[in-house]
């Protein structure tokens, strides 16, 4: 077992990766000598040389476009974006080719290419650096988008994106970089399937859906919960295209009652779309309306305000509230 | 925009040219290039044979076959000249238009018609031809071109890549950032820049205000201005390009100086925004009539060689024809495939709901 931070367990796997596949590549801006600028890929490239670990020009689109033609000769580029509010000049690469020359091919093409996005609020940035644009990459076929939310999942899961033939959208949460815990790097016999969802504290009363650094916040809700004697269940959803169904509607009908817990803006989230999934299936089993805590229907606000924009365990209890109210 | 400014972006200085529009050929000092009799027959029949592919799908859009058409009428040698100029390691990536590159890369001509008929996005696998697959978004392909010679990099093979655009698309980023990471990579590229004047109804001097090979220079790689009606300069000029970009010189920005002769798509209206008088200059310099004036003056082909590629071209617009209008419709079930490579329980869900409800009517 090796103590490792969430941002060290990339930074393993990745390596990890690296080692097991020459055709693996690091690409982004600071990527290099910096080793980024949450140093997720510190020492990579005094490792693994130049030609794998690449510093690009300072251009989003250009990155994402130059990785699908490295996966067209057979790579498989692993791209950082630096914060999640820049992915938007590369989301045309993202959206209109990396997410669909596979199907527009006929399947001749494979395009195995991870793109990284440290995602989220709570490390006091400037204005386009906290943002959650989940929502924008879910919506789009083609893709598969998954988030992880503590250092194990980080270290297993960067290594089954690098390996999927699939495009895969990867959010790390920022705020969590820093969190540390025990992972076993010898074995993958404890590895659960990237698209699984994990119920990663059981309960009986209501079920708190999240993911990425909402799952730390929802365990501490479950937490404070139990001291006034409810009983919440929380599950890291993990991946959000595909969704496991599933653990979620298992959960859903064991509790009866559901809170989503995101950081991206409420309207038109994610949490919408767990909610309509959530009530086309298991709406017998309901005792009350699936709710949602989120951002605000705002930019996100400046980094004195994030604290009010950002679900935390009041917001989250609230809801518990209101949803045991019914 | 000043008129001068206006004259800037589209006189044509400094133009390479092997073959004058009287069928006449001239000497370059840097880029000459030696054809024989046969390999000339060879490019006058290509020539021939892609505009007829082009007529016949005109022809077929307008019945109703196709929903829509990028015609390449008036840009063959451009894309013969410079498709002939690839060897079988080099890899293309093209727009929407590069039917003659596409006709060089063997790629059986009734596959460009799937897109433009609606049974598929690209019906060809890229490998089997190294031919990319058409990209409809404007500019997106010039990266994944230069991404892929960074690979070409990283094997240390004998080839280079080769990036089709036109003039509007040289107004986009991804275009401007291909050109930043060819330069700081080396990237072993050819763009070759069609300029037929025209992103459908807007004039060059809506794009740019100086001549479009000269912003190679601005980027720190030569740019080259030649006579995209000129089909032996196209082909030496980028002989030349890909031969640099192999040998590692880097990447070499060509701009074929040409004129789009009919719409953009079969969906505008040319007499909307340009005069008739543009046109018929244009006609003058048509890159069939100056090869077929060269092969004719000089005796270097009969009458009975010009006869059998007409017949050739007759024989192949028909079997397009045909084939196109045998292609079958997509099963409905089909939307589902290639989405992705590996299984994904959403797609598997809703294919089996529209298979379910599909099978509700036959009962």
């Amino acid at each position: 077992m090796t103590i490792l931070s969430l941002s060290k367990a990339l930074n393993e796997g990745m390596r990890k990766a690296m080692e097991d596949d020459p055709k693996v590549l690091i690409m982004g801006e600071d990527v290099g000598k910096l080793g980024g600028v949450f140093r997720v890929t510190d020492g990579l490239q005094k490792d693994f040389g130049e030609d794998r670990v690449i510093d690009t020009p300072l251009a989003e689109s250009g990155i994402i476009g130059t990785a699908i033609g490295l996966a067209l000769r057979g790579y498989r580029p692993v791209c950082e974006i630096q914060f999640d509010g820049f992915v938007f000049p590369a989301a045309d690469q993202i959206i209109t080719q990396l997410a669909k020359m596979p199907m527009r091919s006929l399947g001749a093409i494979k395009l195995p290419v991870v793109v990284r996005i440290p995602c989220g609020g709570g490390i006091g940035a400037v204005e386009h650096h906290s943002e959650s644009p989940e929502a924008y990459f879910t919506h789009t076929a083609g893709l598969r988008v998954v988030a992880c939310s503590n250092p194990a999942d980080a270290y297993t899961m960067i290594q089954q994106a690098i390996r999927s033939d699939d495009p895969v959208i990867f959010f790390e949460p920022k705020r969590r970089y820093w969190e540390k815990a025990d992972i076993d790097t010898s074995s993958t016999d404890w590895w659960p399937p990237l698209h699984a969802a994990k119920v990663v504290r059981p309960g009986s009363d209501a079920t708190l859906l999240a993911y990425g650094p909402m799952v730390k916040t929802c365990l501490e809700a479950a937490k404070a919960a139990e001291d006034d004697g409810r009983s919440l269940e929380v599950v890291d959803l993990r991946s959000l295209n595909p969704l496991d169904e599933p653990v979620v509607m298992d959960s859903v009908r064991r509790t009866g009652r559901v809170v989503v817990v995101h950081e991206a803006p409420v309207n038109s989230g994610f949490g919408a779309e767990l909610a309509a999934r959530i009530t086309e299936q298991c709406f017998y089993n309901l005792e009350s309306p699936v709710l949602r805590v989120g951002g605000f229907s705002t930019p996100y606000p400046p980094s004195r305000l994030e604290e009010h924009y950002l679900p935390d365990l009041d917001r989250v209890l609230d809801a518990v509230d209101r949803a045991l109210g019914y | 925009m000043t008129a001068e400014a206006s004259r800037g972006a589209s006189a044509p200085p400094e133009l390479v040219q092997l073959l004058t529009p009287e069928g006449e050929r001239v000497e370059h000092p840097d880029y000459d290039i030696d054809l024989t009799d046969e390999e000339v027959r060879s490019l006058y029949r290509d020539l021939v044979l892609v505009r007829r592919i082009d007529l016949e799908a005109v022809a077929l859009q307008r019945q109703g076959e196709l929903g829509i058409w990028a015609s390449l009428l008036g840009q063959e040698a451009a894309q013969i000249g410079s498709g002939r100029a690839l060897t079988d390691a080099d890899m293309a990536f093209p727009t929407y238009r590069e039917h003659g590159v596409a006709w060089c890369r063997d790629v059986d001509p009734v596959k460009l018609l799937g897109l433009f008929r609606g049974v598929n996005h690209g019906g060809w696998d890229p490998e089997e031809h190294n031919f990319h697959l058409y990209t409809i978004v404007i500019g997106s392909q010039t990266l994944h071109a230069v991404g892929y010679a960074m690979g070409i990099q990283r094997d240390d093979a004998n080839a280079a890549t080769i990036a089709y655009f036109g003039d509007g698309a040289t107004s986009q980023g991804d275009v401007n950032e291909s050109f930043i990471w060819a330069s700081v990579f080396n990237a072993p590229i050819v763009f070759f820049c069609q300029n037929n004047q025209w992103a459908i109804s807007e004039p060059l001097e809506k794009q740019t205000r100086i001549p479009l090979y000269r912003r190679a220079s601005g980027f720190g790689f030569p740019g080259i201005r030649v006579d995209g009606n000129d089909v032996f300069a196209c082909l030496a000029v980028t002989r030349k390009a890909l031969e640099a970009a192999r040998t590692g010189q880097g990447p070499t920005l060509i701009e074929a100086f040409t004129y789009r002769m009919g719409a953009h798509t079969t969906t505008d209206d040319p007499t909307r925004y340009r005069v008739a008088s543009e046109l018929e200059a244009w006609k003058l310099k048509d890159p069939i009539e100056r090869v077929r004036s060269y092969l004719f003056k000089n005796e270097h082909a009969d009458q009975a060689f010009f006869d059998s590629v007409d017949a050739e071209a007759d024989q192949l617009g028909a079997d397009l024809r045909r084939r196109c209008l045998a292609m079958p419709d997509p099963e409905p079930l089909d939307i589902f495939d290639h989405v992705y490579r590996e299984p994904h329980a959403l797609i598997d869900q809703e294919r089996a709901q529209f298979a379910a409800y599909l099978e509700g009517f036959a009962q």
